[in-house]
């Protein structure tokens, strides 16, 4: 079979999440539409708005699973990076309340990261250093976070202020797109960036080529002198920065507050994501739109107040969701076909 | 070209040891320049260990490496080819779902504005093939390719990199016989332009053909250099193995009796779905040797696959002596049909590396008298089995309880075929029978097959390696895209006529 169809099947999820966006536009712009309860409940703009609320740590999330796993490691931790990254954020947060807003937000981001790049590069060393299973090793860091978080968590404390959207000027004054798009605080539009980055550095980069080749095909790559696990240490770090920046997006821009266990499966389904958008950025970012207006549904269904089916279903609908997706797609799409195997040599720069 | 010369590559006292193993031992070689040096041996004599030193792969233990008269110690292969050595590896080393282009430029990238620029790489590309007639389009995926366009693939990558030396490492392994002339002609071509060549092998012919100079290794040592003009196949072999081989197989015509196995209008699909057979027909009689040729994966692994009932037929049937044994299980068709079968892959499905050589001898027949009772397996019966085997089959191990993975590819092989060929049978289906074995083992496996033939057995032969069907067969039949081409006498086929079947052409009588 060919790469191109490979290609395609990324294609999918990304055509899913524009066709959510055009019938959007169309419900929204169209007074007739817009009068239909069930049409309302499914494509207003509130519920496009949260969709992207809940879509950016899924996308954030298997952006970091995507630079670990085209580099050949497989990572199940994103739920611990994540969930690290949030209580990182939260804590420096917290111990900057009395700093000037900005500066004590751009405190948690910067500890995020930092929190989040330091469990990926726990996950490295375990991976390459001491060639320990892969998954055992992400299992590892869903329970470390896990267990830490939990025990020096003070419910007590409290943060104080949390990113307010910015609206761009211009571009926010576009009917619907600008509503959905252009009116959200910083992380977002981050996380949208870093999307468009991945994918050129990816395809079209010096790193991108090394990286894909030590995923495939680690040996092709070190018989041309490239140091393999230098790229896996790189990215797997680099991931794991992106997974904690997932996790800040939850406390500094989402909710504004750390919960124990927040990160309530968002790493798994952000695996999900990945593997449904084919280890493609574009792809993913798709996949977890669905997965993310599955969760807009769920709330506009629930403030819609739906009487007639259980709520419990109704909080079912993103899993289900995932599962659907995932188990009906995961024959399809192609996986670096290095993952998870240690790169043994003897060469050394 | 003169022998005072520097050369551009030498190789002084090297010695490369392994936990445990001596990979290499004292070795000393040199390659002038615009010359082609094959370096001969069997598996396992330590060519391919030599060659990953001298590109940087592995690191001496002892000994030192001069490139152009200069003394050079190379970390990482980065180091070789910023020395100009480029390596055309046995197995590949092309990312499979990559370009063409992108394979090529990977580690010696083209940028341009921070971004890959794959135009000028393509370019270029195809400069070099143009110039040394290797066609490839830059923007192929390398999946899609053949294995022989992958190859030449592998050589422009070395030629971008400005390579001067080239280590081709078995490169005749995957080719047709078209494919390998191919080969030459462009090997020639570059010793013109004044490249010099490492060309690694263990067949004789090609070796005699295409090189100036023979060095050959064996047991880690050179044991010999030579020139083609002074050397013959059977001193070659000599040298190589340690004894004097028999290379041709004397043998009686066949006596064919009645049909054993038939297969008719057989369709099956590979693990992607995809339609591996299309509709394969053929009869084995007793007492004769059906050699099937072909490049590898045009089907022929299905076909052993669904005929030993490891793999679904979808349609067609199978009769073995009469009956109907389609989509039968491995123990219908071994037991009741009294076949044996030597597996392609022998550490996928010929043996368990961690079991005895003991229990590898028996596991198709545990259940059986004498060597189970009820529920209990009787050892000393097993053993017994196993030190008569050892012997017969000359499976050189340090005892029956020793785990079979232990064992030399060889002796593995000859375990195998120990374990098939002692069972009384009607059928033997023997699939790459000497892949990746020594000449010494060949010879005696040969011989083993040409013996069952001899008994009565029907033999289905499953080889890529077109000398060996030749050598073996009665009637070959060439598979090609899942279908059988052509079935062709033994006596009426010849390299070409066999080698142009395997490329899919066929003359219309």
């Amino acid at each position: 079979m060919s790469a191109t169809f490979f290609k395609k099947t990324s294609l999918i999820s990304l055509g899913i999440a524009l066709a959510l966006i055009v019938v959007g536009i169309v419900v929204n712009l169209s007074p007739t539409l817009h009068e239909v309860t069930w049409l309302r409940v499914l494509f207003d703009v509130s519920t496009l708005n949260f969709t992207l609320r809940a879509t950016i740590p899924l996308a954030l999330g298997a952006m970091a699973g995507i630079l670990c796993e085209r580099t050949g490691i497989i990572n199940i931790g994103i739920e611990g990076m994540m969930l690290a990254g949030a209580f990182a954020g939260f804590v420096a947060k917290v111990a900057t309340n009395d700093w000037p807003l900005m500066a004590s937000l751009l405190m948690g981001v910067l500890a995020a990261i930092l929190a989040g790049g330091l469990m990926g590069y726990i996950h490295a060393v375990f991976s390459i250093r001491f060639k320990m299973d892969q998954i055992i090793s992400g299992t590892f860091l869903i329970i470390l976070a896990g267990g830490l978080s939990a025990y020096l968590f003070n419910p007590d404390s409290v943060a104080i202020g949390k990113f307010s959207p910015i609206a761009i000027p211009g571009l926010s004054k576009i009917p619907v797109i600008g509503d959905i798009f252009f009116k959200n605080p910083p992380i977002t539009y981050a996380a949208l960036i870093l999307v468009v980055v991945l994918h050129v550095a990816f395809f079209h980069t010096k790193w991108g080529l090394r990286s894909r080749a030590a995923g495939e095909h680690p040996r092709a790559a070190d018989t041309v002198g490239i140091n393999v696990n230098f790229y896996r240490y790189l990215n797997t770090t680099i991931g794991g920065m992106v997974a904690g920046l997932a996790g800040g997006f939850l406390v500094l821009e989402a909710v504004g507050q750390f919960q124990e266990g927040m990160t309530a499966g968002r790493g798994f389904i952000s695996l999900a994501a990945m593997i449904f958008g084919n280890w493609m950025p574009f792809g993913a970012l798709g996949a977890a739109t669905l997965f993310g207006y599955t969760q807009g549904v769920q709330n506009a269904l629930l403030l819609a107040g739906v009487a007639n089916i259980p709520r419990h279903f109704i909080s079912m609908l993103p899993y289900v969701v995932t599962i659907i997706a995932v188990a009906g797609f995961v024959g399809r799409v192609r996986p670096p076909a290095a993952e998870g195997k240690v790169y043994e040599t003897e060469s050394s720069d | 070209m003169s022998q005072n010369q520097i050369p551009v590559l030498e190789v002084k006292a090297i010695t490369k040891r392994f936990p445990g193993v001596v990979a290499n031992a004292d070795v000393n070689m040199t390659l002038q320049k615009g010359e082609i040096l094959a370096l001969l041996g069997e598996n396992g004599a330590g060519k391919s260990t030599l060659m990953n030193v001298v590109y940087g792969l592995y690191k001496p233990t002892e000994g030192d490496i001069f490139v152009n008269g200069k003394k050079v110690v190379m970390h990482s292969p980065k180091d070789a080819i910023a020395l100009g050595i480029g390596m055309v590896h046995q197995h590949f080393q092309l990312v499979p779902v990559m370009t063409v282009a992108e394979n090529i430029m990977l580690g010696a990238e083209s940028v341009k504005n921070g971004l890959l620029d794959i135009k000028k790489v393509a370019a270029d590309v195809k400069a070099l093939s143009h110039r040394y007639h290797l066609d490839v389009d830059p923007y192929a995926i390398v999946e899609d390719l053949p294995v022989g366009v992958q190859q030449r693939v592998e050589i422009i990558k070395a030629l971008y990199r400005d390579a001067e030396i080239l280590i081709l490492d078995e490169p005749s392994a995957v080719l047709t016989p078209q494919e390998i002339e191919g080969l030459f002609e462009i090997m020639k071509l570059l010793r013109e332009e004044g490249k010099s060549i490492i060309f690694i092998s263990h067949k004789l012919k090609e070796v005699l053909y295409i090189s100036d100079r023979i060095v050959v290794l064996r047991g880690g040592r050179v044991v010999g250099e030579t020139t083609p003009e002074q050397a013959t196949q059977e001193s070659l072999a000599a040298m190589m193995v340690g004894r004097e081989v028999l290379l041709t197989i004397d043998k009686q015509p066949a006596t064919p009796k009645d049909v054993v196995l038939s297969v008719k209008q057989l369709k099956a699909r590979d693990e992607l779905g995809e339609p591996a057979l299309r509709g394969i027909s053929f009869d084995v009689r007793g007492g004769e040797i059906l050699g099937i040729a072909g490049v590898q994966g045009n089907g022929q692994t299905e076909l052993v696959e669904v005929i030993t009932g490891l793999r679904k037929a979808t349609a067609g049937e199978i009769f073995i002596s009469g009956e109907k044994m389609t989509n039968a299980s491995p123990r219908t068709i071994t037991q009741k049909g009294q076949s044996s079968h030597v597996p392609e892959d022998r550490h996928a499905y010929g043996m368990v590396a961690s079991y005895s050589v003991a229990d590898n001898l028996i596991l198709n027949t545990y259940n059986l008298e004498p060597y189970s009772k009820g529920i209990t397996i009787n050892r000393p019966a097993i053993i017994k089995h196993a030190e008569e085997l050892i012997e017969t089959f000359d499976v050189r191990t340090p005892g029956p309880l020793t785990p079979g993975g232990s064992l030399s590819g060889g002796n593995q092989q000859k375990m195998v075929v120990a374990r098939e060929f002692s069972r009384p049978s009607k059928l033997l289906i023997a699939a790459q029978p000497t892949r990746g074995i020594d000449v010494g083992s060949i010879e005696f496996i040969h011989r083993q097959i040409v013996n069952k033939r001899d008994e009565g057995v029907a033999v289905l032969l499953v080889s890529s390696e077109l000398d060996e069907i030749m050598a073996l067969s009665d009637r070959i039949a060439v598979m090609y895209k899942g279908e059988i081409i052509d079935i062709v006498p033994r006596a009426a086929a010849t390299r070409e006529n066999i080698g142009l079947l395997m490329a899919g052409v066929k003359r219309e009588a």
